[in-house]
């Protein structure tokens, strides 16, 4: 169990390109750590970087209180599952999940008794002598986790844990992780590029764009509250909704509709306008965005409406399945108080 | 936990006094060098080293026996000018070409592909035993191929003459040069079989199912159809058949270049000079000519594979 | 329909002289052995097991079917293992020159025939006075496999995903181990393939032996074969047909296990 520390961290490949730019991070002690991000953002660097796999350009990392930046991967005390499980094809799971102890050379019957016991904590106690061909992708995974685990690692780390899963399994992995990492109590940092696997999993979260880190924030946080319009982009399984809007007499010219402005910003702020469309209710009249229902999509208990505002501009909108709106209907996008967010038009950040 | 004080003993050790290795199994550079090292260096003393070495003793009048065995002396070119007016030499060189033509890019080159084209739609069992007769008589150790072929050539008991109503001809003596280059078709025919075979399957059934709808002839298919498919195949595989044909020494085994040096070849030739006659030098830079040749070749062949992929 | 007919006849016709051509010569290995009056033509054997015996009495059979494997054994440890290591270390580290490296190796594996070098090899080792020594001739012979056995084995360590090694290293595994561990195992066709091949391509090898190989006694049975015929003699016809056989027979069956076992490999001197 320890905390990880990243200091100025930056790693430049041959060709110049940053894969890490300058990044400082802590990871707390016992937390469960996102590093989410579209691919080329770095997040695999960084991990495999934690891991001893890669070597940084410049800047340090440190696990516990023990600086590692030059130390073998095999001994820095972390453990790993990599995206594809990496089973030795040729070993048995009990033989799998006992490899990091045969490296540390244990006695047979230990390697064995270890084997055993977290097989067991894991359902795997019957799959001891099955070879991991014979193994569905569920059970791989977790004979992956089940050797990670058998050692007393101070850090976990894990590589698209879920996305080789179906995603029905997906699901269910995901319940059994969080709950796994609980019991635990390790420090465990995960690379993931699906944004709802982050917010469902992690304590904290890195939303990473270009080897830097644009957000470090709780799911709740990230999701409410979006630093910067690539995050606001990138959370999220229905879009949010960001709109070109101008401040003009205290109020919010939006999309063709006026709004009171959550900021007080000078006039003639050129802004851009976020709200998510959970955040948004339809309605007939009210103060709010107006336009035409152009299309209904089905989510199952809800529905996205696209609005066609007159000036073009398209709002989606998520309703409950029984407030479905028909097709060229005239609505009114009402948000919520309090989830009308404001994005500088120069650098995307959030205002306020 | 064990692994606990494992870390404890390691934290109290220096670290390590260079960086980690970012190579998957963490080898680094020095240690991978390591591992290379041994291969190289018998590569480099037994292939190497001789193919330079031998324009060095191809500069000497070294021989096997006698006073130039002892006191070789440097003759500088004499060598190369000597070979280029020696008949002998100019007798292996043609006698090369004809059996690198004969078997190799005519006879090895259309066996071979006809017997992939026709077996396309051959039976199993048919396709089978086809493919491992020819593929038999291309492993069998090459002394026990020249065997079976003096065998059946001979004169008076060989199944050939026996077959034709015994004409009391003797082949090897007679007709060295077919001989020889039947035999080597024989020999050599399943290397082309394989890849036309593996080259054929890359034609998409498509095309040929298109040319058949139109009517096409079987010949006009080939020719329009198949043809440009496998036409950087053809290329390639007559020059590797060609250059494997050229340095074949299997002429020694059925004829020892004779009778009268009328099918020594360029490796019987060489191996004449040098352990026949003992002219170790000479044979030496015609080995070197040799060596160029292949090397000629073999650019050539990378060249069209690199274009190919 | 005609056309058809004929066209039916010439294909049979074809594969019947094709089978025929193939098939006549090496009939001879299976009659000729047991025939108690074998002749050099092909014929219906008088049945007998007596000229196995007799080749076994004879001085220098068994003992040279004993050199072959010797040096045989010799050359495939040889190259296996020196190709395996070369072959691990190409395939994951980029050590300075790699590409040129490997495009050298591929050219000398064709450049260099034994017969190309045939004379400065003998120079060499008669210089070195190794002439008649195995260990000399097996290093020889293995010299002249290694290149394109680093070639297939590096094509097979490439095929080993990298993330298996990975993960044996976070867990701590030195190189060796994960050597011996992770990537030997499952590099395990491709390894069988080279000692295999170089086995046979050595057990075949009838050049280099005869030039360095002069004393009979350290003949291996490609070299005896060729001095059982010069020595010329009816009596031969009794011994040179059940060593062929006998000589024959491992490389036979080698390939047929490979083949079944990993599907036929088709590995020209240069792959295609």
């Amino acid at each position: 169990m320890a905390q990880i520390s990243i200091d100025a961290l930056s790693t430049v490949y041959p060709n110049g390109v940053r894969a890490v730019d300058g990044l400082d991070l802590t990871i707390a002690d016992g937390e469960f750590f996102a590093l989410l991000g579209p691919s080329g953002c770095g997040k695999t660097t960084l991990l495999r970087t934690i891991a001893g796999l890669e070597q940084a350009t410049s800047g340090a990392v440190s696990i516990g209180d023990r600086e590692v930046t030059n130390v073998e991967p095999g001994r820095r005390n972390v453990a790993m599952v990599f995206q594809d499980y990496a089973l030795f094809p040729h070993m048995t799971v009990s033989e799998n999940i006992a490899y990091p102890l045969r490296v540390r050379k244990q006695p047979k019957a230990k390697q064995h008794e270890v084997a055993e016991r977290t097989a067991n904590s894991l359902s795997l106690g019957h799959l001891l002598e099955r070879r991991p061909g014979q193994l569905s992708g569920g059970q791989q995974q977790r004979v992956a986790l089940a050797r990670a685990v058998a050692i007393d690692a101070d850090v976990l780390l894990l590589d698209e844990p879920l996305s080789n899963l179906d995603a029905r399994l997906r699901l269910e992995a995901r319940t059994f992780l969080k709950r796994l990492q609980r019991e635990l109590g390790v420090t465990t940092v995960f690379v993931t590029h699906d944004q709802a696997e982050a917010l469902a999993l992690a304590d904290r979260i890195a939303v990473m764009e270009s080897g830097g880190i644009r957000q470090l924030g709780s799911p709740r946080e990230v999701f409410r509250r979006p630093a910067n319009t690539f995050v606001a982009n990138f959370i999220g399984s229905t879009p949010m909704n960001l709109v070109d809007g101008v401040v003009d007499g205290g109020q919010l010219a939006v999309a063709g509709a006026k709004m009171p402005s959550p900021q007080a910003l000078p006039d003639g702020t050129k802004v851009t306008v976020g709200v998510r469309p959970e955040y948004l209710s339809l309605t007939t009249d009210g103060i709010g965005i107006t336009g035409t229902v152009s299309i209904v999509e089905n989510l199952g208990v809800s529905s996205l409406v696209t609005l066609e505002c007159p000036d073009g501009t398209l709002i989606g909108v998520t309703v409950r399945e029984q407030d479905e709106p028909a097709i060229g209907s005239r609505a009114t996008a009402v948000p919520e108080s309090g989830r009308l967010l404001l994005y500088s038009k120069e650098d995307g950040t959030l205002l306020g | 936990m064990p692994a606990a004080d494992a870390t404890a003993v390691t934290v109290a050790a220096a670290p390590p006094a260079r960086r980690p290795a970012t190579d998957s199994a963490g080898l680094g550079k020095g240690r991978a060098l390591g591992f290379v090292a041994p291969a190289l260096i018998l590569i480099g003393i037994f292939l190497v080293f001789p193919a330079l070495w031998s324009i060095y003793i191809g500069l000497t009048n070294y021989t096997l026996t006698g006073p130039a065995s002892v006191n070789p002396q440097t003759v500088g070119l004499d060598n190369i000018t000597g070979a280029l007016s020696d008949p002998l030499f100019g007798n292996s060189l043609w006698l090369t070409l004809l059996f690198v033509l004969g078997s190799a890019v005519i006879g090895q080159n259309i066996l071979g592909f006809t017997l992939a084209w026709t077996m396309r739609g051959a039976r199993k069992w048919l396709r089978r035993t086809t493919e491992g007769l020819v593929l038999l008589a291309w492993i069998l150790p090459s002394t026990v191929v020249a065997y079976l072929w003096i065998a059946v050539l001979d004169r008076d008991g060989g199944t050939l003459n026996l077959l034709l109503g015994n004409p009391a001809t003797a082949w090897l003596v007679q007709y060295p040069m077919s001989s020889l280059i039947v035999f080597n078709v024989w020999r050599g025919t399943a290397f082309s079989m394989l890849l036309y075979s593996s080259a054929l399957a890359v034609v998409p059934p498509s095309q040929l199912e298109t040319a058949r709808m139109v009517g096409a002839s079987k010949w006009s298919t080939l020719k329009d159809v198949v043809f440009p498919h496998i036409r950087g195949h053809v290329l390639t595989n007559t020059l590797l058949v060609s250059l494997w044909t050229a340095n074949d020494f299997s002429p020694f085994l059925l004829t020892a270049g004779g009778p009268n040096h009328q099918s020594e070849t360029l490796p019987v030739f060489i191996y004449q000079q040098a352990l026949g006659s003992g002219q170790l030098g000479y044979a030496s830079a015609i080995s070197f000519l040799l060596l160029l040749v292949n090397l000629v070749v073999a650019l050539v062949y990378l060249r069209i594979l690199r274009r190919r992929t | 329909m005609t056309g058809l007919v004929l066209r039916r006849i010439g294909y049979t016709a074809f594969f019947a002289v094709v089978l025929a051509f193939f098939a006549i010569p090496m009939l001879w290995l299976a009659s000729a052995p047991f025939d108690s009056k074998p002749g050099l033509g092909l014929r219906w054997p008088d049945w007998t097991f007596a000229n196995i015996q007799t080749t076994f009495d004879h001085p220098y059979a068994l003992t040279s079917l004993v050199n072959s494997l010797v040096l045989c054994t010799l050359a495939m440890v040889i190259t296996t293992v020196l190709a395996a290591c070369a072959a691990y270390a190409l395939s994951r580290v980029r050590i300075p020159g790699r590409d040129a490296l490997l495009y050298v190796l591929l050219l000398l594996s064709s450049v260099v025939t034994g017969t190309a070098a045939m004379v400065p090899i003998f120079v060499m080792m008669y210089q070195l006075g190794l002439i008649n020594s195995q260990y000399g001739t097996a290093l020889v012979i293995a010299g002249g496999m290694l290149p394109a056995a680093i070639f297939i084995l590096k094509d097979f360590m490439d095929a080993v995903p990298r993330s298996y090694e990975e993960s044996a290293r976070v867990f701590g595994a030195s190189p060796g181990q994960i050597l011996l561990h992770v990537v030997v195992p499952v590099a395990r066709p491709g390894i069988a393939t080279i000692v295999v091949w170089s086995f046979v391509q050595a057990w075949g090898n009838f050049l280099l032996p005869f030039l360095l190989l002069r004393d009979i006694g350290s003949q291996p049975a490609a070299v005896l074969l060729r001095t059982l015929q010069d020595e010329g003699g009816s009596a031969n016809l009794t011994v040179i047909p059940v060593f062929s056989l006998l000589y024959s027979i491992p490389v036979v069956v080698l390939y047929l296990f490979v083949s079944k076992r990993y599907g036929f490999r088709f590995h020209g001197g240069i792959k295609s």
